[in-house]
């Protein structure tokens, strides 16, 4: 297995893309740490679906956008399970509205969670990471993120910015054995999606050359190739899993 | 002081492969030592381990020279 004695702590996991990364990576063979912010039956629910895989669970509550929640999940994380050789930075959040809008509590929620996060996460996991001179940490960006989307300007804008960071951490790690990649989603189907309007959401089909929409393992398949030894040579890197929208 | 130094000193030379007789009091990690800015920061982190103490940013990055370095744990402690 291409990820056997391997530990990966996966934000947001408790639902949508980010509990079936934690299940693909649990396949795969590593043992897995469940962050959650408010559902926490559904956080247990991955966990007990990590361990009838045959691997370790721990579930652990932090809300990413706060620093010290942040600090304490990494202590926690690595006092359960000794490392972390993987950071998935998944948990996101949208609240949609024209700019014309869309309120300054709006935009700052989403920057929080979406972009601060993963600063937060990328700088309290480095420093384990440094010291065992390798670790790989993988971005969840979006596809909306390169080509802007009309009512998310603060999603997109914290999206882009994940890009960005991803390019920087990849530059600041890598002469430590860290890789840092990133992975823009085009629409995959979840809870996040499914809040769209049927117009939207054909709307959005149109755009899409594969012509269906993405289900959260087309994303986790991909996360775990950047997780594993195989991607050892990418960094820095945004991959599309968009079904063709953006080429 | 000198037992600080001694447990400074050899944390440096492992990390930067510097020779022992480099690490002066007066000599700045970048500049006299060969650092970069990770190598720094990591230095710091070994010293935190070392020490069992805490270094926040702030303080750390007004860590310049071994000197400091050991001044600043010897207060800590
Ligand atoms: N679905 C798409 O089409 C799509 C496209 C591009 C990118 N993405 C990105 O993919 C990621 C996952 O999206 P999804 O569709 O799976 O969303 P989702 O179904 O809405 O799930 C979001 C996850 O993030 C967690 N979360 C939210 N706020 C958090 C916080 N402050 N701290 C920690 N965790 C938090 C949620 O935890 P709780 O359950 O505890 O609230 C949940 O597990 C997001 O970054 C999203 O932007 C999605």
């Amino acid at each position: 297995m291409r990820l056997e004695g391997k530990v990966a702590l996966v934000t947001g996991a408790s639902r949508g893309i980010g509990r079936e990364i934690a299940l693909e990576l649990a396949k795969n063979g590593a043992d897995v740490a469940v962050n959650y912010s408010g559902s926490k039956e559904k956080a247990e629910q991955t966990a007990q679906e990590v361990e009838n895989l045959g691997r370790k669970a721990f579930v652990i509550q932090a809300n990413v956008g706060d620093a010290d929640q942040v600090q304490n999940m990494i202590k926690e994380t690595l006092g359960h399970f000794g490392k972390i050789d993987i950071l998935i930075n998944n948990a996101g959040v949208t609240r949609d509205n024209l700019l014309m809008r869309m309120k300054e509590e709006e935009w700052d929620d989403v920057m929080d969670i979406n972009l601060k996060g993963v600063f937060l996460t990328t700088k309290a996991v480095s420093r384990s990471m440094m010291k065992q001179r390798s670790g790989r940490i993988i971005n969840i960006s979006s596809i909306v993120g390169v080509m802007g989307n009309p009512g998310q300007a603060n999603y997109v804008a914290s999206k882009a910015g994940v890009i960005g960071l991803t390019k920087t951490a990849a530059k600041e790690l890598s002469s430590r054995g860290i890789t840092v990649n990133a992975v823009a989603p085009g629409f995959i189907e979840t809870d996040m999606t499914d809040k769209l309007t049927d117009d939207i959401q054909t709307e959005m089909k149109k755009q899409i050359p594969l012509a269906r929409f993405g289900q959260p393992d087309d994303i986790a398949k991909v996360v775990v190739f950047l997780s594993s030894d195989d991607a050892s040579y990418m960094t820095g890197q945004t991959l599309h899993v968009d079904g063709g929208m953006v080429m | 002081m000198a037992e600080v130094m001694d447990r400074v000193t050899k944390i440096i030379v492992d990390r930067l492969g510097v020779d022992e007789s480099e690490v002066k009091l007066e000599a700045s990690f970048k500049e006299d030592l060969g650092a970069d800015s990770l190598d720094v920061v990591e230095l710091v982190m070994e010293l935190e381990d070392e020490f069992d103490m805490v270094i926040s940013d702030e303080d750390a990055e007004k860590i310049g020279t071994v000197g400091d370095a050991v001044n600043y744990i010897q207060e800590k402690m």
